[in-house]
């Protein structure tokens, strides 16, 4: 066997996580400079002129939806869900990528985390806040959601804590809290890099304000390090905790195609699959159009693909196994769910989920496929509808067909439905937009980690 | 930098980690101990050369997630089986199993805000003023540059004396920091 040096062995087989030939200042330039100095793309500004003017589409959806009521959507009996549910899984599923990178794999020493983990966990917080506005303007009164939570009040009324509805609650609303907070965390120092290097007194003011007197001090870096680490540990099993919950929100139910126990295990694993998509949505057209290729590397979108496929098998065992027990267990009213749910007249829908999230991205298989960012880029988009639908068809072909034949219905959304589900994919995008523009996209103090010259040499202590 | 200002400390400027993490290890067996060291990443083995060992947070944070495990865990108790009791088809009111998700969330929930919170007091965050920032140079903290500076509240401490103390330990140049 012939001797590669490993140095050449790591150029040739697996690309860095970094470009090599940076140093501390240059990494720090070049990513405040997006912030600070850069001019902002052209594309920005068509992107953030789509973006929000789907906003005010939301904001015009959400206004008469106050006035007139949820009878404006598809909703009704038997499918009392629909689009707001879908959409609010959907969101919260695409969230659960954000904490795994920054979470889950700062736990497992995975490096090339570093340069995605920013603007991973971001687009946690924005997905995650998309959901949220899913079940509040469920609630029909939106404006009383304050009921939802324990507080003494005068109707000595309180949350039924046996229910998954309430457990989704407390799921959520502490996934947000904590998210933030762990984002929070992690940009303090590159704020503090922000007040340094600005120009504008604003600027100044703004990043100074935010970084609360941050000033890298070593007795500093240790506690933060410390803490950082157990955000880490409490995100992880957190993060898991969601999607189990938000699965908890069918399985807990005696439906037939809910009543489940694959659903919690097949909930979270679709959920870090879509999320993995939608950060190769963002990922993929932030690193061209910023021209951050040396941080954001072909070997993190291999790996992402990866994990999207390694994920995307998890649900396609899911899918197997729902199919399976529906067969084994005899239960006649599941059996006809199944088959209702492949010939029934949702049948495109499930169709397209079995070709969306199991055949096409089985191509994932190929390197060729993993290194082509344009291939990957569609990949991601079909599996993010994918995930969508499938949602879709968990959700409507068990509801749409109850036990009783007098209790059949059909559903479809009306133009308010997606409205809303568009103004949020606008909210999102606006969110992300800013973010970008605002705040250092990529974790400045974690790549100066990342190069050679941040190493400790010498004796042993 | 005049005589009659007020010092905060002696701030010596280095160029890469392993001198800042030398030159305070250095100070510290020469028995200075009032001192920070200041780089632009967490720097491996730094904190240890300061002689900062105790770790306060990860208890903080057990106390944390242990109030808001029980006390998660009361709260639906009560409500459940004391403050608002429904019987649903004679099931016990104290139905603990239940109760298991939210009891988690609030764990991590206050475990979480308790870290925070935590590292920002312990930190002494926020602090809108802080000496070392009247030294120009010390905006590089930030970006490339790794300092160590001497406070005037070590006991050790002299002015020139310290002055040429961190001079020999090779550094690209010494600053008074002014309080």
């Amino acid at each position: 066997m012939a001797v590669t040096p490993p140095e050449e062995l790591g150029n040739m087989s697996v690309p860095p996580v970094i470009a090599p030939g940076y140093t501390f200042a240059s990494i720090t330039d070049k990513i405040s400079a997006i912030v600070l100095s850069q001019r902002t793309p052209r594309g920005w500004f068509v992107g953030f002129a789509i973006s929000f003017s789907l906003v005010m589409l939301l904001m015009y959806a959400i206004g008469y939806l106050l006035l007139v009521g949820v009878g404006i959507w598809g909703i009704n009996m038997p499918v009392a869900w629909g689009f707001a549910i879908v959409n609010f899984v959907w969101w919260i599923g695409i969230g659960h990528a954000g904490t795994l990178i920054s979470a889950i794999l700062l736990l497992l020493n995975q490096k090339w985390r570093t340069s995605i983990n920013r603007f991973a966990e971001a687009m946690t917080l924005f997905a995650v806040a998309s959901a949220g506005l899913f079940p509040l303007l469920h609630l029909g009164r939106p404006w009383l959601f304050y009921w939802l939570f324990p507080y003494p009040n005068v109707m000595n009324v309180q949350p039924q804590f046996r229910s998954p509805l309430v457990w989704d609650v407390f799921a959520v609303s502490t996934y947000f809290t904590v998210s933030l907070l762990f984002w929070f965390v992690g940009l303090v120092p590159d704020l503090a890099t922000l007040r340094d290097r600005s120009t504008s007194l604003w600027g100044k003011i703004t990043y100074g304000m935010l970084a609360m007197g941050w000033r890298n001090s070593a007795r500093h870096w240790h506690r933060y390090e410390i803490a950082y680490l157990l955000l880490a540990g409490l995100a992880t099993p957190l993060v898991i905790s969601v999607h189990t919950v938000v699965s908890f929100d069918f399985t807990i139910a005696i439906l037939p195609g809910w009543h489940s126990t694959i659903f919690p295990p097949y909930f979270v694993a679709g959920a870090i699959y879509s999320g993995f998509a939608m950060v190769l949505t963002l990922a993929i057209p932030l690193r061209k159009f910023y021209h951050l290729e040396d941080f954001i590397t072909a070997r993190h979108l291999d790996n992402m693909g990866k994990i999207m496929l390694a994920t995307g098998l998890i649900v396609a065992y899911g899918y197997t196994m729902e199919l399976f027990m529906a067969w084994r267990t005899g239960n006649k009213f599941e059996w006809y769910m199944t088959i209702n749910r492949m010939r029934g007249p949702y049948w495109p829908m499930y169709w397209t989920l079995i070709l969306a999230n199991v055949v096409i991205p089985q191509l994932l298989w190929m390197k060729r496929i993993r290194r082509s960012t344009l291939a990957l880029f569609l990949i991601a988009l079909v599996v993010n509808v994918g995930m969508w639908v499938e949602r879709y068809v968990i959700i409507i072909t068990s509801l749409h067909r109850d036990y009783l034949p007098s209790s059949w219905g059909m559903y479809s959304g009306t133009r308010w439905d997606y409205a809303v589900f568009l103004g949020t994919i606008g909210l999102f995008v606006t969110l992300v937009l800013l973010f970008i523009r605002l705040l250092p996209s990529i974790s400045i103090f974690e790549m100066r980690t990342l190069l050679p010259q941040a190493k400790v040499e010498g004796e042993e202590a | 930098m005049s005589a009659v200002t007020r010092v905060y400390g002696l701030m010596a400027e280095f160029d890469d980690p392993t001198s800042l993490v030398e030159a305070t290890r250095r100070s510290y067996q020469d028995g200075y101990r009032r001192m920070d060291a200041y780089a632009p990443f967490p720097v491996e083995g730094l904190a240890e050369a300061l002689g900062a060992r105790k770790r306060v947070l990860p208890l903080i944070v057990l106390v944390g997630g242990l109030v808001g495990c029980f006390g998660g865990f009361f709260m639906q108790y009560y409500i459940a089986a004391i403050y608002f009791p429904l019987n649903i088809g004679g099931r016990p009111l104290n139905s603990w199993p239940a109760f298991i998700p939210v009891t988690f969330e609030v764990t991590v929930l206050v475990a979480a805000l308790s870290a925070v919170f935590g590292l920002l007091i312990l930190n002494g965050l926020p602090m809108p003023y802080h000496p070392t920032f009247n030294v120009p140079r010390f905006k590089f903290a930030s970006s490339d540059r790794f300092f160590l500076c001497i406070e005037a509240r070590d006991p050790k401490f002299d002015r020139d004396a310290t002055r040429n103390y961190l001079m020999s330990l090779g550094p690209r140049e010494v600053n008074e920091v002014e309080d």
